[in-house]
């Protein structure tokens, strides 16, 4: 076997020296494009030349019920085929499922919560009692405004990317032409958006 | 699957794909298919038989399908999955072997994931695998009769015959995947070891859900002192008993993850295969069976090293059962 440099995964040392993975969780709805929004993550993280994997929690999908898309990023390669249960980033397509899901599970202590929503991350901060840092955009607004249909998934993308750089936002446009062809353009266009809007909650 | 037999029998090149109650449904057809000698490559995605109704992974397709006479591989990841398909045709069409073979891939974690694959180009594909040339085809010009009847006095030779090109299937698995590795630098076996060196206890996976999980459990365990190393099974037919038996001959404990159950008998078919192997020889080791990760249940790295840990200590002081379903919720 290609014996590659592991870094353990498991007993997660101290101050995270040498871990390299960046862990994503997306909660979305049936239909949002949460899916998909986790694969052109990966392929952009690959594009870079690094290890990344992508999928959704496995299921019947229904339209419009509560969804759950992975994606793991990393420097070496990546031995764990297990869902993401401590995530380093959340990304919420759909501010409405913070009252039936517990979005902030499992999440790093220095993680964030990414969040669809005109509101400033103060105001779910307070609502949920979150431990972790919390970031918003009004993704709704943008997709609608440039895209011209409320879906939010590539403009999400770029408000995570601000809160934690994941990849280079140029990453994306080849992934976003493959997939929506003469619509890529438009969509590197809500990411840009949204990377320039995101509202950070004070690291304090 | 009785459409590629007519294929394969006029002399084409023959590739099907399929899973869980597809296989099952074509189960009839998948012994007509390695009697009849039909170099034909599947793709099995590994999924759970009903009931009840689950779509997801597990390998209890596949174990129902352990004695249909095929060379079975495994692959541990999107990379193997892409570099054993050709193989597969290769070992496939050698007339040594003429066999089909089937490529086994787990269900969703393997097939629905997006992850880095480096592709060969088409010259590197004509290059390992040429044009195919049937060792034998239906020709109205030159008629023969394919798959007729085997009265007693001929279908056990007929067996014996398939039994002994199968078993030496092993040398040509073997040649093959080295072939592979000298050409493009990625080498596979039939049985691959990491960490093995100076471990006194062994996890033993096949498929790459826990062979891949089992890895890092496996770092995790070593972090914590264990002298724990990792066999994972790719060649399931041919079992490879000369490379088992000297892999773990000398070692103090197997733990063997199966996805899969008898249900009513022995527990896991991986760990029945090792048993078998091991029976009777001096040095063998405990072996520990554990049936996890059925019908799509998510085993994280963590619990695999828990599980380990625990079965090591129960065997350790004598009260581990034949078998075990681990992560069954109460």
């Amino acid at each position: 076997m290609a014996v590659h440099p592991i870094v353990s995964r498991v007993d997660n040392p101290p101050g995270r020296e040498g871990w390299t993975v960046i862990e994503l969780r997306f909660h979305g709805r049936g239909g949002q494009g949460a899916v998909t929004s986790a694969e052109l993550l990966a392929h952009a993280a690959i594009s870079e030349g690094r290890f990344a994997q992508s999928f959704p929690a496995f299921g019947p999908e229904r339209r419009g019920a509560p969804v759950l898309a992975f994606a793991r990023i990393d420097d070496s390669k990546i031995y764990l085929r297990e869902q993401v249960y401590e995530p380093d980033v959340v990304i919420v397509l759909d501010a409405a499922l913070l009252d039936i899901v517990d979005v902030a599970e499992g999440v790093k202590p220095d993680g964030v919560i990414v969040i669809n929503s005109p509101e400033p991350p103060a105001h779910f901060k307070e609502k949920y009692q979150f431990k972790t840092r919390v970031a918003t955009v009004n993704a709704q607004r943008i997709a609608l405004n440039l895209l011209r249909r409320p879906i939010v998934n590539t403009t999400m993308l770029g408000g995570a990317i601000k809160a934690r750089g994941l990849v280079r936002l140029e990453s994306l446009k080849q992934p976003l032409e493959e997939r929506f062809g003469a619509l890529g353009a438009r969509n590197f266009a809500v990411m840009e958006r949204a990377f320039e809007e995101l509202v950070m909650e004070d690291a304090s | 699957m009785s459409a590629c037999v007519g294929l394969s029998a006029t002399g084409c090149r023959t590739f099907t794909a399929t899973s869980s109650q597809g296989l099952a449904l074509m189960h009839e057809i998948l012994f007509i298919v390695s009697a009849m000698r039909l170099p034909i490559v599947m793709a099995t995605v590994n999924r759970a038989l009903s009931a009840p109704i689950n779509i997801w992974g597990d390998l209890s397709d596949v174990m129902a399908n352990r004695d249909i006479g095929w060379v079975q591989l495994f692959g541990n990841n999107g990379q193997e999955v892409y570099d054993l398909t050709p193989c597969c045709f290769k070992i496939a069409e050698d007339r040594r072997v003429l066999l089909p073979v089937m490529l086994n891939i787990d269900g969703f974690t393997l097939s629905h994931v997006v992850e880095p694959i480096e592709t060969l180009t088409q010259q590197d594909f004509d290059d390992f695998l040429p044009p195919y040339e049937p060792a034998q085809r239906l020709d109205v010009n030159q008629p023969i009769s394919m798959g007729p009847v085997g009265p007693p006095d001929i279908f056990t030779e007929t067996k014996k015959v398939h039994d002994d090109a199968l078993v030496a299937s092993r040398i040509v698995v073997n040649e093959v995947l080295d072939d592979f590795g000298r050409r493009f630098g990625r080498s596979y076996r039939a049985v691959e070891e990491y960490q093995t060196d100076d471990a006194d206890v062994l996890l033993f996976t096949i498929g790459g859900t826990l062979g891949e999980t089992g890895h890092t459990a496996v770092d995790a365990l070593r972090a914590r002192g264990m002298k724990i190393g990792q066999v994972l099974l790719r060649l399931w037919r041919p079992f490879p008993f000369d490379d088992i038996r000297r892999i773990f001959t000398g070692r103090k404990a197997v733990i063997v993850y199966d996805r899969a159950l008898s249900v009513g008998g022995p527990g896991g078919p991986v760990a029945s295969e090792l048993r078998a192997a091991m029976y009777g020889r001096p040095d063998a080791p405990a072996i520990l069976s554990l049936i996890a990760a059925l019908g799509g249940r998510d085993v994280r790295a963590v619990e695999m090293a828990e599980q380990i840990e625990n079965a090591v200590r129960r065997a350790g002081e004598g009260e581990y059962p034949a078998y075990e379903m681990v992560g069954v919720r109460e």
